[in-house]
């Protein structure tokens, strides 16, 4: 059966903010990202880096042009965040956890509950 | 310090420790009892551009010297007389976050070179207990346009590296290196430091336009022969190459250039014959991943046997000769396919030629486990990959963290 960890108060976090809390013999990574709760294992499937850890940055995008198929630079998609595993570089999705470079591979989700003020994660 | 993200949100970092980046490191240490076995890393760097003002005055030519002294210290705007590395960035633009922060870690201090605190902090963590130290932006020396200035600059930095770090720490070992673009000095780098305890072997960068088949180094590979060291030819990208940077992503010729390079000079070694011409003569190709070599070695074979009278002292398919090629392991490429992996690894004898390697702390290395979690391996092979194998080629002597310690209780396995 699941476990509630505490995370904090509600108030601890800024929009884009991140608290990472321990968990046995791992952590898990707690975000708010425009108004949503996320939390993922601080651990990256691919070497066992401590993902949450690392950079939240933005998609990155290819400006194509529609018609002349033509390139004109790169852009930052800030409706799509990703954590970022700092042991690599491994990229994945804030929204599923799934890695954008091979969906085969993901960051461990869990549930986040808002009890009045707390934050807790159930792992 | 604060990392530029993608605007939104910016990263505050209050410190930085290689300890704490590896914690996930050290717990896979502790669970697969890495300390049961030793463990050697044949391919880790340093940054010795940070330690350059120390470096070059060793240089032994009086007006090099004094160059480098001006340049190091500040320099007169922009320019670099010993800096070839050109474009790049391996750190993804900061996404591998020790590159930008390396320089807030703290070291003690005390008398101990900070690249000496730094190697054991990474080593520890992984469970590694000895390694092979290599420099950083000097892998790219072989393209520096004065052979002259290769040759000063890796005899400064061969004599700076066996004094201040190999000479103070057990543990740390190198292969020289040994500047390729001057035939006569690269002899006398050899001749030099050879017989030196510390110099476990040799090294050329990879990344150079001279031919490994040339007759000006056939006294150098005779004299490694001699000595009983291994010579490595260390991969790198280039991405004022022609051809493997004719890309405009990094990706491209990383991927590219790190394997071409070694690729061109596997090729030139095997076919001109000399292994047979300096059959005691191991060599290693290092940082070249594994994917790489099915393909050469079918490519060889298939126009050996077309064009057997091109490569006349062969005694057997090319294949055969890069069977017995000591191999890095790092960057490995791991498949969503294992079965790829598990048959690369069989042809090329893994069990007996595959040497694990970091490559730390650049941004593609490879921890223990990419070995020891290996479904197809058995205990022993993992052992000998992670470290018996490299015992066994360099002759290490490990008995100081591992009394007693004998390789040949490893066995072959069939």
């Amino acid at each position: 059966m699941a476990k509630e960890i505490l995370v904090g108060n509600t108030s601890d976090f800024e929009e884009g903010g991140k608290k990472i809390v321990p968990n046995g013999k791992s952590e898990i990574g707690v975000y708010l990202i425009k108004g949503e709760w996320f939390a993922y294992q601080n651990l990256c499937p691919h070497q066992g880096g401590p993902a949450c850890e690392g950079l939240l940055m933005a998609k990155v995008e290819e400006i194509i042009h529609p018609e002349k198929k033509t390139y004109h630079g790169m852009r930052f998609n800030h409706d799509e965040m990703h954590i970022v595993c700092p042991w690599h570089g491994w990229e994945f999705r804030m929204e599923d956890g799934v890695a954008c470079g091979d969906s085969a591979w993901k960051l461990r989700k869990y549930d986040v509950n808002i009890r009045g003020e707390k934050v807790y994660v159930l792992a | 310090m604060e990392l530029p993200t993608s605007n939104i949100h910016k990263q505050a970092i209050a410190s930085f420790d290689t300890s704490t980046l590896l914690r996930n490191a050290a717990r896979q240490r502790d669970a697969r009892g890495y300390n049961q076995f030793p463990i050697i890393d044949v391919d880790c760097h340093h940054y010795e551009n940070e330690s350059i003002q120390e470096i070059v005055r060793y240089i032994d030519d009086e007006v090099l010297s004094q160059m480098g002294q001006l340049y190091t210290s500040g320099g007169t705007g922009g320019q670099a007389p010993f800096g070839v590395a050109g474009v790049g960035y391996q750190d993804i633009a900061g996404r591998v976050t020790r590159y930008p922060l390396r320089k807030t870690e703290t070291t003690p201090a005390d008398e101990q070179h900070r690249d000496i605190h730094l190697s054991l902090k990474w080593m520890d963590a992984m469970g590694v207990d000895y390694v092979c130290l290599f420099p950083t932006p000097m892998l790219s020396l072989g393209l520096h346009p004065q052979p002259e200035v290769e040759g000063a600059l890796a005899k400064a930095y061969n004599r700076w590296l066996l004094e201040n770090i190999t000479a103070k720490e057990k543990r740390i070992k190198t292969m020289m290196y040994v500047p390729f673009g001057d035939p006569d000095a690269a002899y006398e780098t050899v001749k030099e430091f050879g017989h030196h305890r510390d110099v476990i072997g040799f090294m050329i960068c990879s990344v150079q336009y001279n031919s490994v088949h040339n007759n000006a180094y056939m006294k150098t590979y005779s004299l490694m022969e001699e000595l009983g060291k291994p010579l490595g030819f260390h991969g790198n990208y280039n991405w004022n190459d022609r051809l493997v940077g004719n890309s405009n992503r990094f990706l491209v010729t990383h991927a590219l250039g790190f394997t071409v390079y070694n690729a061109v000079h596997l090729c030139n070694w095997v076919i001109n014959g000399l292994p047979e011409r300096f059959p005691n003569l191991k060599t290693i190709w290092i940082e070249s991943g594994l994917a790489w070599i099915p393909w050469v070695m079918q490519r060889l074979d298939n126009d050996y046997k077309m064009r057997w009278s091109e490569a006349p002292s062969l005694k057997g398919l090319p294949s055969d000769y890069m069977r017995q090629m000591f191999y890095t392991s790092q960057p490995m490429e791991v498949p969503n396919r294992l079965d790829v992996l598990e048959m690369t690894f069989s042809l090329i004898n893994a069990k007996e030629q595959l040497l694990w390697s970091s490559d730390y702390p650049h941004w593609d290395m490879d921890v223990p486990s990419v070995i020891y979690d290996l479904p197809f391996l058995t205990e022993i092979q993992k052992h000998r990959i992670l470290g018996g194998n490299a015992i066994e080629l360099f002759g290490l002597d490990v008995s100081d963290r591992f009394p007693g310690y004998e390789n040949s209780q490893l066995g072959v396995e069939s």
